[in-house]
């Protein structure tokens, strides 16, 4: 990652942070405070879809034509993600234990979020569970696209079939109508920007830690 | 090509019979454990346990069905069809014949848990295109994974950890509309979940037809 992503990454994590903490909300019923949620729980789901589809895309091109690289960025973008999608759950349970009641409220979105988990640790599974490293590359790839499939009616679609309580789901009005007025935009785009670049930022060091533990595998053999 | 090795799995399960009667004694255990357990306290089956058990059980069992079709086959015998016909020609006909052996197997579920956990629905007609939607998706999806999980070690458990996470919309959409038929809803306000179910199907069904290739290869 270039210099400037990075300063650019902790600039908006910085704003983030004390702007999403300092600066004026809505005042709304039963929400109150707990509305800056807002900043910290829904980017980790913006990044955690961004990171997926890369990982997504490093598979496609993988098996158009095997390269360890793109098998290493495929397999790091899902870490990653899956970083953000415990903290996108944490960050929901805990807000939803003030708000809602309970931590686990059987949401249809919650559900979806936590079988999404399943999916990918599966993923992990599969790879434990190869030996030959061509072999392992191959198929947990095309499970990857199989699981990008099967994840998106899950967080996409079945939510706004069935009562949700997040907002554009069953009925109840998206962000844009209300809940999101012009001051909460102008803290909650760059904290999806600045979380997002962060989960890339962290895929990016392991790919190259993989790099590395492969340059130095080979150095041994010779 | 693809009614050839249709034909051939079928001739081969005829032949040899202690595969499906394995199934069908599996699916009947399951269905004779959920009413001994209920034994006595008949009127405690309500209709919404009666889905999730009935979904359980047909879940179990479609995955144990499926997981030997390519996990089952022997290593030489696999050569030798991918040297005489194309990998999509396989995938296909396994997927047909899954799809029929999900569909006998669901239906003699239905009629098991009829005869001893009573029958709630309402809607019958809305219910069996339930099951066969539910049918064709377990067997798009199930079928390619099986596939994926017979390349690596401990295949069993791996087809099981994998294919729960997959085929979970499916089911979640089925039971949906199995509530919908026991409710004895209109039918209309089914249809969008039954039209989701084939879209979902539409696409599971061509991944793993662009996949497939890949899986063989290795």
């Amino acid at each position: 990652m270039k210099t400037w992503v990075k300063i650019l990454c902790i600039a908006l994590l910085v704003y983030t942070i004390v702007g999403g903490f300092l600066l004026e909300v809505p005042r709304l019923n039963i929400v109150n405070e707990s509305i800056r949620a807002l900043y910290f729980h829904v980017p980790m789901w913006f990044g955690m879809i961004a990171l997926f589809t890369v990982s997504l895309v490093y598979s496609i091109l993988y098996l158009n034509k095997p390269a360890f690289k793109r098998d290493a960025f495929a397999v790091e973008f899902v870490h990653a993600g899956i970083v953000l999608n415990i903290l996108g759950l944490t960050t929901g349970m805990i807000w939803a234990n003030y708000t809602w009641g309970s931590p686990w409220h059987g949401d249809p979105k919650q559900n979806g979020a936590a079988i999404a988990l399943l999916i990918y640790l599966a993923y992990f599974v599969l790879r434990g569970s190869i030996e030959n490293e061509d072999q392992k590359a191959r198929l947990s790839a095309v499970y990857n696209i199989f699981a990008y499939a099967a994840m998106i009616p899950l967080l996409f679609i079945i939510p706004r079939m069935t009562s949700s309580m997040h907002p554009g789901n069953g009925g109840n009005p998206g962000f844009n109508s209300y809940d999101l007025d012009s001051r909460m935009r102008l803290v909650f785009y760059p904290a999806v920007i600045g979380w997002t670049l962060l989960g890339v930022w962290i895929a990016i060091l392991r790919v190259r830690v993989r790099f590395i533990s492969e340059k130095l595998l080979n150095l041994e053999h010779d | 090509m693809i009614a050839t090795l249709f034909l051939k799995e079928l001739t081969l399960e005829l032949r040899k019979k202690s595969v499906i009667s394995g199934l069908v004694l599996y699916l009947f255990s399951t269905v004779f454990i959920c009413y001994l357990s209920f034994s006595l306290k008949q009127n405690q089956i309500t209709p919404l346990v009666w889905s999730a058990l009935f979904w359980v059980t047909i879940l179990f069992s479609v995955i144990n069905t499926v997981a030997k079709s390519f996990i089952g086959e022997k290593k030489g015998r696999e050569i030798y069809y991918y040297s005489i016909s194309s990998p999509t020609a396989i995938l296909i006909s396994k997927m047909l014949y899954n799809f029929l052996l999900i569909t006998v197997l669901s239906l003699t579920g239905w009629l098991l848990f009829i005869i001893f956990l009573n029958n709630p629905l309402t809607d019958h007609a809305l219910f069996a295109a339930t099951l066969l939607l539910a049918a064709l998706g377990f067997s798009t999806s199930l079928t390619l994974l099986s596939a994926l999980a017979a390349k690596a070690n401990h295949s069993n458990i791996l087809m099981a950890v994998l294919s729960f996470p997959v085929v979970i919309s499916v089911l979640l959409i089925a039971i949906k509309v199995t509530k919908n038929c026991i409710d004895g809803l209109d039918r209309s306000v089914s249809y969008p979940e039954l039209f989701t179910l084939l879209a979902i199907n539409c696409v599971v069904a061509a991944a793993s037809y662009l996949l497939f290739p890949y899986i063989w290869r290795s």
